[in-house]
């Protein structure tokens, strides 16, 4: 999609969202991780979530596919709950079925890769086409191929995961997820178990992606990515949404002091770096 | 002290025999072990409470209990419930069952160090339940426990010599004929040790070969 669609699709003034996060809270015991999380994305959104070590990041992304479970608050896709169902008697959790039915949509990609070390990289992107969606093996194998085309893998298709370096793998992944061809795809910190040299081809694939009008939900610490490719920065800090808005505005003039800090902790650290 | 080859020539073919039931009712009992060994490691690590306790028995009994009493309870306890087996049959069941209190444990370790991260990812791409086991745990846990395995099973193979307690023809029971039969005792032992020997490398190659095939 060329960029001016894109930003008309984003400007649409009753375009629905295509996700809703509504007061959000999750515990880990007593700890109160998520305390009333509100979201929205809309369709073709690129959205960053950036904020310190232990703020709560992942766990809203992996609440947002339900992954973890969430106590209060909803997460809805496409308009549909995520989780749970409504009976006379309250909330209950919805059965594996419906729940994988609301997320057939995502796509995830992980910090780990979380490639199966047991299946090449073409077997890894034709699991789920072959075991969920019953394609035969022929079409299945050339919907992979495109995929891993797409994210510039497709000569590695017989080797394993073992053999290919940490981008190489991470960019498997993300073929995996978009064999399915989700709608939404959510990245946690998809660069940040990789050498510094190999953050960059992971980064260029994500950037397709978003410019072809891929809805994105992406946790990451690099700075420079979220100000080229987001069309909205999230600031979390303890569990609460601290701060949103585009790029520019959020990195320019932050308003609160915690951005504040938090900018000036990693612009000092990445030039330490540098 | 002389060496009596003859001897060994005329009761080669008791010993032979005696090989073949040990290797046969090794192999079914270690069927058996993994059989039972995959089911009570998943029982181990699901989220029934009341599942996960009664498999935690099974292997606590299971380890705990000499192997021949196992034989017993089943051989001679057996028929006071009206379970009459012959003892092949418990060879192979009362070894199987018990070696599958150790697989168990092989297995559970195993199927543990698989990162959760790959559940996840399968389960994020719609993968059901019992696909994520037989396509992702099961594969990946029997080539991480491959050594492990092969010991255990190893181990199984020299417990089968106290089937020889329970009349089974194997081969110290029948070792221990040809050593009554010919008050030789150095010609049959030192054979047993060999034909033992014999199987337990072979196990030991054929544990090792498997694993370098699925090892990427
Ligand atoms: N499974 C869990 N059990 C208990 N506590 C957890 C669990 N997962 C996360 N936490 C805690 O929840 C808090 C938020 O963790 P989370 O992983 O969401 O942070 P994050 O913002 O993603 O941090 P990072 O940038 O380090 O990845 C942390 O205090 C963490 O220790
Ligand atoms: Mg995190």
């Amino acid at each position: 999609m060329a960029d001016a669609e894109k930003l008309a699709l984003n400007a649409a003034p009753n375009g629905a969202p295509i996700i809703e996060v509504r007061d959000l809270h999750k515990r880990f015991g007593s700890l109160e991780v998520l305390k009333g999380i509100e979201l929205e994305v809309r369709p073709s959104e690129v959205v960053c979530i950036i904020g310190p070590s232990g703020s709560g990041k992942s766990t809203l992304l992996r609440s947002m596919a339900f992954l973890e479970e969430y106590e209060d608050g909803e997460v809805l896709i496409e308009g549909r709950l995520l989780g749970y169902r409504q009976t006379p008697s309250g909330r209950r959790r919805d059965t594996d079925r419906n729940i994988d039915a609301v997320r057939n949509c995502i796509g995830m990609v992980f910090q780990q890769f979380n490639l199966w070390p047991h299946k090449t990289t073409l077997s890894n992107v034709t699991e789920a086409l072959r075991v969920v969606q019953k394609m035969d093996r022929a079409s299945a194998e050339k919907r992979a191929m495109e995929n891993l085309e797409k994210v510039g893998m497709r000569s590695k298709a017989h080797e394993y995961p073992g053999q290919l370096s940490g981008g190489q793998q991470q960019r498997v992944a993300i073929a995996r997820a978009l064999a399915k061809q989700p709608r939404i795809m959510f990245f946690d910190e998809p660069t940040s178990a990789l050498d510094p040299e190999l953050v960059g081809e992971v980064l260029n694939v994500m950037q397709t992606l978003a410019k072809e009008g891929m809805t994105m939900v992406i946790v990451t610490h690099e700075m420079g990515f979220a100000a080229r490719v987001a069309d909205r920065v999230i600031f979390m800090d303890q569990g609460v949404v601290v701060e949103q808005g585009a790029p520019a505005d959020l990195f320019e003039t932050p308003r609160s002091n915690r951005l504040r800090q938090f900018l000036e902790t990693w612009n000092e650290r990445s030039s330490g770096d540098g | 002290m002389s060496f009596d080859f003859d001897l060994l020539v005329r009761f080669a073919p008791l010993l032979l025999s005696g090989f073949l039931i040990t290797v046969v009712i090794c192999f079914f009992a270690g069927i058996v072990a993994m059989i039972v060994g995959l089911i009570v490691s998943l029982g181990l690590l699901s989220k029934f409470a009341l599942l996960r306790w009664l498999c935690r028995i099974y292997v606590e009994v299971m380890r705990g209990t000499p192997i021949l009493i196992v034989l017993f309870l089943m051989y001679y306890g057996g028929p006071s419930f009206g379970l009459t087996l012959s003892a092949e049959t418990v060879g192979i069941f009362g070894m199987g069952l018990y070696g599958g209190g150790y697989f168990a444990e092989i297995f559970r370790s195993g199927f543990q160090s698989i990162p959760i991260g790959q559940i996840e990812a399968a389960r994020m791409l719609g993968i059901g339940k019992s696909a994520i086991i037989w396509r992702i745990r099961i594969p990946q846990m029997l080539t991480l426990i491959l050594p492990p395995l092969t010991n255990q099973m190893i181990l199984l193979v020299k417990e089968s010599a106290v089937l020889s307690i329970i009349t089974v023809a194997e081969l110290t029971k029948n070792t221990t004929q040809m050593v009554n039969e010919t008050f030789a005792t150095l010609e049959p032992y030192l054979a047993a040790a060999i034909l033992y020997w014999i199987l337990i490398e072979g196990i030991a190659l054929l544990g090792a070969t498997i694993e370098k095939r699925v090892k990427h």
